[in-house]
């Protein structure tokens, strides 16, 4: 019996020595030191908030800018995560200062949006022009470690602009090409003769028409995959008038797949009223001129079909194209079509030079209505477009010579550079024409 | 009047667009006008479904060429309408599962996906890959060494072809070396003759002037087109007054 104690009573002191120094979890989490640890666990918060009206809006953004935290490092070490991951931007509406009847604070601050590490700047786009704003910004590493809030200091409302000012010189050289196109129609109405080049496709739009008429066979027009808000589709319209004006007279059959309800819509006038202006109505009918699909390849497999079952003598491509530019020119090729294209889209220039007869290229495509009309006062314009060619010219060469000067002469700070940079940034940058 | 009234909607409209991109105020005004197009646009959609059936019933009434396709084309047209209409196969929306056709009807199990994804789109890519044989038989064309402008052209799509492989770097960069080692130049100064450099040069100097040359001209040509359209110089897509 005292053997058995013996050993009983050391193990049971060793039990209770054991017990007593064993970690005790739920102790630790409420012992607010150890709070303490896991919060200094959180971002540092940023510095510096501030917030600005956003330039040349309609009073709708409000840029806010900060200090990033001092967690938020560029590079993180291998095998360590990143401590900012992101910064949450909260807003609050505050309807005014103290003392105004709009003094009393609105609503809490809810998340306006969210900016990525190593970025010190977020817009906010969904402003209220009549409302004043409070902005925090939180560094956050994940949803439970967020550092503490950081806010501006004021209340910040944002400003209606007037004016972009952004888009001044692109304003100005607007002006100065819708003026110079102005002043030649002016100019021609007023009996003033004006010389414009010829155009090989254009000239050729007659003998086509005429072709067809002979070989007892009819015109294909197709004006683009594009709708009637396109400037291509509008142009090319434009032609299917003059088109259709010939056809009226030589007696040809034109057909008019489209693959935009609209288009068929207006080629349909335009098509009546050429027919009409060329006295014969009744020669005209509206079933020419169909829609297919708006679908692009179904749209060109409609075409295609169309041109290999009656093989029209004349094709004629005038708007945007895609892909289908080159099936289109390619079938009507392979059919012995006199073709003509005219199309605004640069990367289907090539695909048309190579498979059609003629090509508009460019600027020619939207001469060609006044070009077609004979009327003074259309090519007139044209005119107005060359003022355009002479400043852009002018701008180019100006910019070649100021830039290789800078370029020679080297440093930031010589005229040539400021030149280039004004050039640049004002005229041609944000400032002008890719604000 | 049947002129006037959509030229002053068509001048209105133009004009609103051009000054809401110059004065923020009126940015949404711009972007109101497009909506209204949208809208037109929606309703013409049944003119020309419309159109389509007429046509199309036409040619078959008329034993034209082609009929059988018209047949096939209409068949399509009234399957894909009521498949679409109807949601066939299409499963509730989770928010509304007691409304069989609270589901998207794009979803992919319905019927209306179906068909896109298993007879349109194929259709569309057996189209789409005709252009490989035509881009073969159009460049045949192309590059028949006619005159001197066509041996230049044919010159540079052989340099700009070649180039893009790995057959144009690897015949180039013996011929480079040969001519640094006979020529005693320092090794890499040569470098820029090889396929792939001469054609990185033609692609990023000789095309981009090219085609900014024609991007003015497509800029200008189009802002002259639509100062007549807007000023009513040019009212040939209007139609005609009676």
């Amino acid at each position: 019996m005292t053997d058995r104690v013996s050993w009983r009573v050391p193990l049971l002191a060793i039990t209770i020595a054991l017990t007593a120094l064993a970690p005790q979890p739920a102790r630790a989490e409420a012992d607010p030191d150890a709070k303490a640890a896991q919060q200094t666990t959180a971002p540092q918060p940023p510095a510096d908030v501030t917030a600005i009206d956003r330039p040349d809006d309609a009073g709708d953004g409000i840029i806010v800018k900060w200090t990033l935290s001092k967690d938020d490092v560029k590079e993180v070490a291998e095998g360590e995560t990143r401590k900012v991951v992101r910064y949450e931007i909260l807003r609050k509406v505050v309807k005014g200062a103290e003392g105004d009847e709009r003094a009393e604070e609105e609503d809490k601050f809810t998340l306006a949006g969210e900016a990525t590490f190593q970025k010190d700047s977020f817009v906010d786009p969904q402003c209220d022009r009549t409302k004043s704003y409070l902005y925090q910004v939180v560094a956050v590493e994940h949803a439970d470690s967020k550092s503490t809030p950081a806010q501006t200091a004021a209340p910040i409302t944002p400003i209606l602009q007037y004016w972009d000012t952004r888009r001044t010189w692109f304003l100005v050289i607007l002006v100065l090409i819708c003026g110079a196109v102005i002043l030649f129609i002016q100019l021609a109405k007023s009996g003033v003769k004006l010389k414009v080049r010829k155009i090989a496709g254009l000239e050729a739009v007659e003998e086509a028409v005429g072709r067809a008429t002979e070989m007892g066979r009819s015109c294909l027009f197709i004006p683009g995959i594009l709708d009637i808000n396109d400037m291509q589709t509008v142009a090319g319209i434009t032609v299917l008038s003059r088109v259709a004006a010939l056809a009226a007279e030589y007696d040809a059959k034109l057909e008019v797949p489209t693959s935009r309800s609209l288009v068929m819509t207006v080629a349909r006038e335009t098509v009546q009223a050429a027919f009409l202006g060329a006295g014969r109505p009744d020669a005209y009918n509206e079933d020419n001129i169909y829609y297919l699909t708006d679908e692009q390849f179904g749209y060109v497999a409609g075409v295609t079909g169309t041109m290999v079952r009656d093989k029209p003598a004349a094709c004629f491509y005038m708007g945007a194209f895609f892909a289908e530019s080159l099936i289109l020119a390619e079938t009507g090729n392979s059919i012995g079509a006199i073709q003509i294209a005219g199309t605004a889209m640069p990367s289907q220039l090539p695909f048309f030079v190579a498979a059609c007869d003629y090509t508009l290229i460019g600027e020619e495509f939207f001469a060609a209505s006044a070009y077609l009309s004979g009327e003074a006062h259309q090519l007139a314009s044209l005119k107005g477009q060359d003022v355009g060619k002479v400043i852009g010219g002018v701008l180019i060469v100006v910019g070649c010579l100021v830039a290789s000067a800078a370029s020679l002469l080297g440093g930031d700070d010589t005229l040539a550079h400021s030149i280039v940079s004004f050039l640049t940034d004002n005229v041609l940058g944000d400032k002008g024409f890719l604000p | 009047m049947k002129r006037t009234v959509p030229l002053a909607i068509a001048a209105v409209t133009g004009f609103v667009l051009i000054v809401s991109y110059f004065i923020p105020y009126m940015q949404s005004w711009g972007e109101e006008a497009m909506i209204w197009f949208d809208i037109l646009a929606a309703v013409a959609f049944v003119l020309g479904g419309g159109n389509l059936l007429k046509t199309h019933l036409q040619k078959i009434s008329n034993r034209r060429a082609g009929w059988g396709f018209s047949i096939v084309t209409i068949s399509a047209f009234l399957i894909t309408l009521y498949i679409g209409f109807s949601k066939m196969g299409v499963n509730p929306a989770e928010n509304f599962p007691e409304f069989s056709w609270s589901g998207d009807y794009l979803a992919e199990s319905g019927g209306f996906g179906w068909i896109f994804h298993h007879i349109y789109l194929p259709l569309a890519a057996t189209m789409f890959s005709l252009l490989a044989f035509y881009i073969a038989s159009a460049a045949f064309r192309a590059f028949r060494a006619k005159n001197t402008e066509a041996m230049i052209l044919l010159g540079t799509a052989f340099i700009v072809l070649f180039g893009r492989t790995h057959a144009g770097i690897y015949v180039s960069q013996p011929v480079v070396d040969w001519l640094t080692a006979i020529s005693g130049a320092e090794a890499g100064s040569l470098a820029g003759l090889r396929l792939d450099r001469i054609t990185s040069t033609i692609t990023s100097i000789f095309i981009v002037a090219g085609n900014r040359a024609i991007t003015i001209g497509i800029a200008l040509g189009i802002v002259s087109l639509s100062l007549k359209v807007l000023l009513g110089v040019d009212r040939s897509y209007l139609g005609s007054e009676e």
